[in-house]
């Protein structure tokens, strides 16, 4: 709609511009490595260490213990959620290079909302459960006699909060395109 | 044709107002306390911090949802109110999701970490917090129902525009 000057537009409340096919794009990149990256760094994410667990007299007994990832439901969802997550940036990445050649233009465009609507939903919910299980593991909860285990396997901690903050990144990124998707929708009406 | 989705909108609102209030109040009044060995054992829903993300994420939807249904037929302003129905939703999701794994903990353990259950000693808490999760579900649900059907009668004319 065209605005003459000093004229104020009448029917959105906030004067914003037709989101750019580029920006979109290019967010889209960075949220693919960022949730690719978390993927990785927790699905690879495995410290084994030997532990004294007894003395017995004066000979020291150990045990070599292991912590993995799959260890924790939380941390199986959250690999999984931000693979599907990478999987559905990277499949909105091809399908905005190469699928010019569609005519419903208005179905595309509402699917692409409604997809990344469901993708942020299942990746908030992922980072949510990982974050409150790392939580856990590095203070331990006195009331219900959990100790803490990050003090033991620090480097199996470190990881998990690296990819903790890259899925993060990657959700906040996706929060914007969905809101910038939907504008669009809004405006093209 | 507006009438009635308006009336359906409404009633989906009502829905999870209801169902996020019901998720509040009976997670907020999760309380069990057992004597073991002389020893005792209170467990409230304010020991978790992941209970407490919960209380608060369902009491901000609930209130949310009680102001917007009250301004809900001011025109100007609906697009904010779907782009913040989007946020809300998300929001319901990440805290229905983080509640119920630190619920999973408390109710199989983890060997690996040695962290034993504990609703074995407190049953009556166990069986609130579930009953808060399932509402909390509920209410998530309800939320994702009420975001796809606005866009779906906003973008309606647009579905029958295209194909001329």
């Amino acid at each position: 709609m065209a605005l003459e000057n000093g004229e104020k537009p009448g029917s959105s409340f906030v004067a914003v511009r037709k989101p750019n096919d580029c920006t979109i794009l290019l967010l889209r990149l960075v949220a693919f490595l960022a949730t690719l990256a978390a993927t990785l760094v927790m699905a690879l994410n495995k410290e084994t260490k030997t532990l004294v667990v007894a003395t017995i007299g004066t000979t020291p007994i150990k045990a070599t213990l292991t912590a993995k990832f799959q260890h924790t439901p939380a941390n199986v969802f959250f690999v999984v959620a931000n693979a599907m997550a990478s999987l559905h940036n990277l499949l909105m990445i091809i399908v905005q290079l190469c699928g010019g050649k569609f005519k419903d233009k208005g179905l595309r465009l509402v699917m692409m909302a409604i997809l990344d609507m469901m993708t942020v939903a299942l990746l908030s919910s992922g980072d949510g459960a990982a974050t409150f299980m790392a939580h856990l593991a590095k203070k331990g909860n006195s009331h219900a006699r959990w100790n803490k285990i990050c003090d033991k396997f620090d480097k199996f901690c470190d990881h998990g909060g690296g990819a903790l903050i890259a899925s993060y990144i990657g959700l906040l990124l996706l929060v914007v395109i969905t809101v910038l998707s939907i504008i669009k929708l809004l405006k093209a009406k | 044709m507006n009438t009635s989705r308006r009336i359906f909108t409404f009633l989906l609102r009502l829905l999870a107002l209801a169902a996020t209030l019901v998720a509040t109040i009976v997670m907020v009044t999760s309380h069990d306390s057992t004597n073991v060995l002389n020893l005792t054992f209170k467990a409230k829903f304010s020991n978790s911090p992941a209970f407490k993300y919960f209380v608060v994420v369902e009491a901000i939807a609930c209130a949310y949802n009680l102001v917007i249904m009250f301004l809900a037929s001011k025109g100007s302003l609906w697009r904010l109110v779907i782009i913040l129905d989007v946020v809300v939703a998300v929001l319901l999701a990440s805290s229905v999701s983080s509640a119920l794994a630190i619920a999973y903990v408390g109710k199989k353990g983890n060997t690996h970490a040695g962290w034993l259950p504990i609703c074995g000693q407190v049953p009556k808490f166990c069986k609130h917090v579930t009953a808060a999760l399932v509402a909390g579900f509920i209410a998530a649900i309800l939320y994702f129902l009420l975001v796809i059907y606005t866009l779906y009668t906003v973008l309606h004319p647009l579905f029958v525009v295209s194909k001329f």
